[in-house]
């Protein structure tokens, strides 16, 4: 019983792992719920092998059944529920501005990002336009309009969003 | 005194109950929190001197007996952090007062900041591995409504990150705790400090191991760190400064505790823990210097400062913990300082972007007096007590001998002063007037940043003392023996 306990705790972890690593915060909470009920099997696996109800004046004393995992994992049942419910109505709330659920990148860190390779590419194009010297020129603005069009990438949505509301 | 124990924990709930049922009346709020938290200090204060006097005060939930029901106990560590964390949480609450932003914006704000006061103290004061795990929960639920408080877009999306990354290290907590429970049979620290020592060398190393990686996700040292810069900046700025001083530092309070009380001497992660902390030190800052706004090099520099308490830990000597005890007391409050500061230029300015800063030396002397103090403290230029804890440190460490991670902390002070320079250059000097007609700063947000400015200059005026201090906190912590005495009473 204990082995086969052992192994649903493994697949609920497998899959909420990969869950986990999925876009959609749907599937993320799906992950994370599959993920804390395998830690909670394995918290009620700790306690031994199964035994009697641990009833004060009930049953033999030696048969009874480690209450304090159980405690634990009704504690660890309330909170989840609680977060859960959190994550979900915060996935409504960015469905609602978004139009999806899906973990966008960091808006900022992105920047960053393209203002150096914009740079790099800036500084590319202008050696070789210093190299060839004439027909470069086209060259040279199309990777600063890329430039610009990455940078523009993250806010793209914005107009979709007043059409919605 | 042990009755006094619960108190930190109780009233902030009590008064955050009181605060939702008085919701429409926000001067009673007000005076609910600010009365709350005014009283946990003073309380705070009183157990920090009787602690350091008499030694560990513990008590027992219920009166239930120490290895099955719930134990609190206050050592020097635990009095220390509470009296820091709730003068912190004090000034921040009279700042938010004061700015508005997030304090008007939501009836749910402060009954939200009260239990967030509640989970860090319970944190703090718990003896039990379990308990610390509901009162992280407790602590990063109320965290992540008042990440998430505004509902704007660029919050939504970095709460998302900020909740699933915090979820998954809870997870992974539980997971731990099932691990505990099974091979040692208990969750009561003291008693788990006995029963340690007899597993299997690999089974006790794994489970550290375990703990470390929880504790390292909170409280965001390299490589698990890259959540905080995202999500911390995108906060009203009153809930990032909390944020930015209390919640990873709970998370090295923890790692500090487990790392000392459940290992033996011999059996210590000395070498793990510094490589770590040299990695999370460089990282941080090099980190800290590609940034463009002043919230997000601050972010940075929260990663990069944890490398140092880590540091001070990795010693595993009286004289590097106490130095990382004192570099924790010293980073809480200039780094909210520093938000604070961050705070007030953004609310002056309009916009945190250095590019599109500049000249607040001229108009704002203040602000710039209350940033420049702070910085130079963070990058550790003498007296300030920056220098103080980082000196601390790099004694500890030439000690022993770690040449390696030393001239690593060095070299970080030096590029922490680079990125503090660009603040400086980027946004109080310069020809440039902010946007047009800077809007005034209310009196509530400069006095709370000037209180925190002042007690960081207070640290360096009485770092002897305060290192005396903490060199009694470090030799319980590596004893652990009273610690063990105060919770079994053997």
């Amino acid at each position: 019983m204990t082995v086969v306990l052992a192994a649903t705790a493994a697949v609920l972890f497998g899959c909420g792992t990969f869950l986990l690593l999925q876009r959609q915060l749907t599937r993320v909470l799906v992950g994370l719920a599959l993920l804390s009920h395998g830690a909670n099997l394995l918290i009620v696996l700790a306690a031994g092998p199964p035994g009697e109800p641990t009833f004060v004046g009930e049953g033999r004393r030696s048969a009874l059944l480690d209450p304090l995992p159980q405690a634990f994992v009704l504690t660890a049942i309330v909170i989840t529920f609680g977060v859960t419910s959190f994550l979900l109505a915060l996935a409504y709330r960015s469905w609602l501005l978004t139009g999806d659920d899906e973990v966008q990148d960091d808006v900022e860190d992105r920047l960053i990002a393209t203002r150096w390779s914009a740079a790099e590419e800036l500084a590319d194009a202008e050696e070789a336009a210093a190299a060839v010297h004439g027909d470069d020129l086209d060259h040279h603005d199309s990777t600063l309009d890329g430039g610009e069009a990455r940078r523009r990438a993250p806010g793209e949505r914005a107009p979709d969003d007043e059409v919605r509301r | 005194m042990s009755a006094l124990l619960a108190l930190p924990i109780t009233l902030p709930l009590a008064a955050a109950a009181v605060s939702i049922v008085v919701g429409r009346w926000r001067t009673a709020q007000r005076v609910i929190g600010v009365a709350t938290l005014s009283a946990l200090v003073v309380v705070s204060i009183g157990l920090l001197v009787h602690v350091d006097r008499d030694g560990a005060v513990a008590s027992q939930a219920g009166g239930w007996d120490a290895p099955f029901g719930i134990t609190l106990i206050a050592d020097r560590l635990a009095a220390v952090m509470l009296v820091v964390s709730l003068l912190m949480l004090l000034a921040v609450l009279l700042y938010a007062i004061g700015q508005g932003e997030a304090e008007r914006a939501h009836v749910g704000f402060h009954p939200v900041y009260l239990v967030l006061a509640a989970g860090v103290s319970a944190a703090f004061l718990t003896g039990d591995l379990f308990n610390l795990f509901v009162s992280f929960e407790v602590m990063l639920t109320a965290s992540y409504v008042l990440i998430t408080l505004g509902g704007r877009r660029d919050q939504v999306r970095a709460g998302m990150t900020y909740v699933v990354i915090s979820l998954v290290a809870s997870a992974l907590f539980l997971t731990t705790l099932g691990f505990v429970y099974a091979s040692a049979g208990t969750v009561n620290l003291a008693d788990l400090a006995g029963r340690f020592t007899d597993l299997p060398v690999g089974v006790r190393q794994a489970l550290a191991l375990l703990l470390l990686v929880v504790f390292g996700i909170k409280a965001a040292v390299f490589p698990l760190f890259f959540w905080l810069p995202d999500s911390y900046p995108t906060a009203p700025t009153a809930v990032t400064a909390v944020f930015a001083g209390l919640l990873t530092k709970v998370g090295v309070y923890a790692i500090i505790r487990t790392q000392t009380i459940l290992l033996p001497a011999d059996d210590r992660p000395a070498a793990l823990l510094l490589a770590i902390a040299g990695a999370t030190m460089v990282v941080g800052v090099l980190g800290a210097i590609a940034q463009n706004d002043i919230k997000r090099i601050l972010s940075f520099h929260i990663v990069s400062q944890i490398g140092y308490m880590i540091m001070g830990l990795g010693f595993f000597t009286v004289a590097g913990v106490a130095g990382a005890v004192l570099y924790v007391v010293h980073h809480i409050i200039v780094k909210t300082t520093l938000f604070l500061t961050g705070g007030l230029v953004e609310h002056r300015a309009g916009t945190g972007h250095l590019d599109r800063l500049g000249g607040l030396v001229r108009t704002v002397p203040v602000v710039a007096v209350l940033f420049l103090l702070p910085a130079l403290s963070l990058a550790g230029i003498p007296p300030l007590s920056g220098f103080v804890a980082k000196f601390a440190l790099v004694d500890a460490g030439l000690a022993d001998g770690w040449w390696l991670v030393v001239a690593a902390s060095l070299l970080v002070s030096i590029l922490t002063l680079f990125s503090m320079t660009k603040i400086w250059a980027g946004a109080f000097w310069g020809a440039r007037e902010p946007s047009p007609g800077g809007r005034p700063l209310p009196a509530l947000m400069v006095a709370p940043t000037a209180a925190l400015t002042a007690l960081s200059l207070g640290v360096a005026l009485f770092a002897g003392p305060l290192y005396a201090l903490s060199e009694r906190a470090a030799s319980d912590l590596l004893d652990g023996e009273t610690y063990v005495q105060a919770v079994l009473g053997e």
